[in-house]
């Protein structure tokens, strides 16, 4: 399976997506990373010349439900999933996964869950 | 006796303990270990300056308490201004929303959303006049966290100040304006490496000249740290990142006295508490011997590494919240007995909420606990003679020179970050030590041992003020309406020739901001010349 991280918006903070790049490397994934600040057109468009099976946002600035609107409007033709992590308050999560994210892991969530969540979907795919 | 303690040591029969360094400590230190130090008679106030830049330190006035604060809107600002005035307070932090902070106009598509949600908003001088209206700018000094679009700001507080008729030569205040950190946490770079080293170099030389009272950079290890580096690469990597502004600027033919003492250090504190105090007091020695030996200052005040040290949010946990405040406390005290000059305390519960009036002010107490309960301020760095401490230091001074080699060896700071290699360094570290904490290898309370079942707490942001938003918009507009257009479009022109012909672009960006160039014009100009940051990716 294969795998693009990214981070969409103005937000820099890239700690903790760069962690879980690391983490599904040595879980065996094939694995892409945008960079910074890359508007929802180009992370979509990224995931098709890579040819990704499933896109992953990391979001620290709260703009999380503006992003991810934009993302449901981007993703009406391309059937992948996509999931959603960061600083997301949990009154949020239910309305992420109605725009069509998959999964939200808001921060505090264990590695080694997000990395199991990924296989689970290896799974299905 | 040396020997006989050489020999009782040796019978101490213990497992092996490591500092997150990488530094193996000993059950027990003694006079041995600190016979060769060259330190030993050094007193405070005294060149190198490992016990402190004062001979008395906070026995004459205590560390400076600075918290952090961000307003949404520059009317906002300029109430809390009034308030703090009125309150006795000299200084404020100002922090800026993320499109000021990448060099985007407010009414920008990338904006959106963004407006106003991290901090103030300012597209140009008009925002600059309404934060600080009524403000005496001889009286308040204004620190600025920003860095990518940083000459504009700095520019645009020195044309407000001339402006309203100050003295530019007494004005104070700081900017944190450490782009090269920018490139290793926190991502608010805009241009090439090369070329946002230029704008720093910039206004140093510019402040040099015109603004010497004014503090135009102040160096972050603590990002880096926050970013996964260890004490010594944290204080290794700040210290090149120094000496590539300062090697700029002498390049212009400034005297290292004429600027250095203007320099100042951020630093993060969490982990090992002897570690953390040895990282400062071994950085503290090693700034001042690189600053006398290699640039040749004359003045003490040059090799002085004024730091703010407070706690690192990298420490604190979203479980069991209130343990924050112990770690905080003891975070608080690593600061004073290190000799920091200003402290600055994360609140306990803001790992997972908007700090509330009540986590702010326990972090306002713990400092104040300390300072007039503890009598932390009595004596000047009571750890001072401690084997343990002093051999630490000694440790820590020559393991941050090695790590400074490493980068030379990579091709200097500014070449190690271009081509990504600190921030693979740096996040492979950080990768290593979430595992170790979510493992248990690395012991974390509350996290990893000593649990227990409790509520998720929910994570809780300011709601987004949308109608801020379109107000500072609207009057974007209504001030691209009604400016003179035409002297404003020279204004750019000389922008764009001056960074064409590698001038100092402090002047005809001051001279831009106050015909209302916006922050996103004039970014856009440098783009133009200069290009963007192409990220080098790891993965």
């Amino acid at each position: 399976m294969k795998i693009l991280l990214s981070k969409p918006g103005l937000d820099g903070h890239d700690v903790g997506v760069k962690v879980l790049a690391h983490a599904l490397i040595d879980a065996g994934y094939q694995l892409k990373y945008t960079g910074l600040r890359k508007s929802i057109e180009d992370i979509v468009a990224m995931a098709k010349q890579y040819e990704v099976d499933v896109i992953g946002l990391s979001i620290l600035s709260g703009t999380h439900l503006i992003l991810c609107e934009k993302m449901a409007d981007e993703m009406k033709d391309f059937d992948i999933p996509w999931v959603v992590g960061g600083n997301i308050p949990a009154q949020d999560i239910e309305q992420l996964l109605s725009l069509g994210a998959t999964a939200a892991f808001p921060t505090g969530t264990k590695v080694r869950e997000v990395v199991k969540y990924f296989g689970e979907l290896n799974v299905k795919a | 006796m040396s020997e006989k303690v050489m020999t009782s040591k040796k019978k101490l029969n213990v497992k092996p303990v490591y500092l997150e360094s990488g530094i193996e400590v000993d059950p027990v230190y003694t006079s041995v270990d600190n016979q060769d130090s060259e330190h030993s008679n050094e007193m405070p106030g005294e060149y190198p300056f490992t016990r402190g830049i004062h001979p008395t330190m906070y026995r004459t006035r205590p560390f400076t308490i600075r918290q952090y604060a961000g307003f949404a809107s520059p009317e906002e600002t300029n109430e809390r201004f009034h308030f703090l005035i009125k309150n006795g307070q000299s200084g404020l932090n100002v922090a800026f929303d993320l499109p000021t902070q990448c060099g985007l106009d407010s009414d920008d598509s990338r904006a959106f959303g963004e407006v106003g949600r991290v901090g103030m908003s300012i597209d140009t001088l008009k925002d600059f006049e309404v934060a600080f209206k009524g403000i005496d700018l001889d009286k308040i000094t204004v620190s600025m966290t920003i860095n990518g679009s940083a000459i504009i700001l700095i520019a645009m507080y020195i044309a407000l100040a001339e402006k309203l008729g100050y003295n530019i030569n007494t004005l104070r205040g700081t900017a944190q304006n450490d782009i090269l950190k920018e490139f290793i946490g926190r991502g608010t770079w805009i241009f090439p490496v090369d070329k946002s080293v230029k704008l720093v170099v910039d206004t140093i030389e510019y402040c040099a000249k015109n603004v010497p009272k004014y503090s135009p950079v102040s160096v972050c290890g603590y990002h880096i740290r926050e970013s996964g580096a260890n004490p010594i690469q944290e204080m290794a990597y700040a210290f090149c990142i120094a000496k590539t502004y300062t090697d700029g600027a002498l390049s212009r033919g400034i005297n290292i006295d004429d600027f250095a003492s203007r320099l100042s250090f951020n630093f993060d504190i969490y982990g090992n508490l002897f570690e953390q105090i040895a990282k400062f007091r071994g950085g503290r020695r090693l700034w001042a011997k690189i600053i006398r030996e290699e640039y040749h200052a004359k003045n003490d005040k040059s090799s002085w590494m004024r730091m703010i040290a407070g706690g690192g949010g990298g420490g604190l946990t979203k479980e069991q919240p209130e343990n924050n405040i112990i770690r905080s406390a003891y975070y608080a005290l690593i600061s004073a007995l290190s000799g920091t000059q200003t402290m600055a305390l994360c609140s306990y519960d803001e790992a997972y909420t908007i700090p509330t009036e009540k986590a702010a002010e326990i972090s306002l107490r713990t400092m104040q606990i300390m300072i007039h309960e503890m009598g932390i301020c009595d004596t000047v760095d009571p750890l001072g003679g401690s084997y343990y401490v002093e051999s630490l230091t000694d440790r820590f001074e020559k393991e941050i020179k090695n790590e400074m080699k490493k980068v030379d060896e990579w091709g200097g700071m500014e070449q190690a970050v271009a081509t990504g290699k600190i921030q693979e360094s740096v996040s492979k570290q950080a990768y290593k030590r979430e595992i170790g904490i979510q493992e248990g290898q690395v012991p974390k309370v509350g996290v990893n041992m000593f649990t227990r079942k409790e509520e998720q707490k929910p994570v809780d942001f300011h709601p987004y003020n949308e109608e801020a938003a379109s107000k500072q918009i609207d009057k974007l507009k209504q001030i691209k309406d009604d400016r003179n257009n035409d002297v404003l479009k020279e204004s750019l022109l000389a922008i764009k020739m001056d960074a064409e012909s590698d001038k100092n672009l402090m002047p005809s960006i001051i001279c831009a901001v106050k015909e209302y160039a916006t922050v996103g014009e004039i970014t856009q100009v440098l783009k133009e010349v200069y290009g963007e940051f192409e990220e080098p990716i790891m993965f």
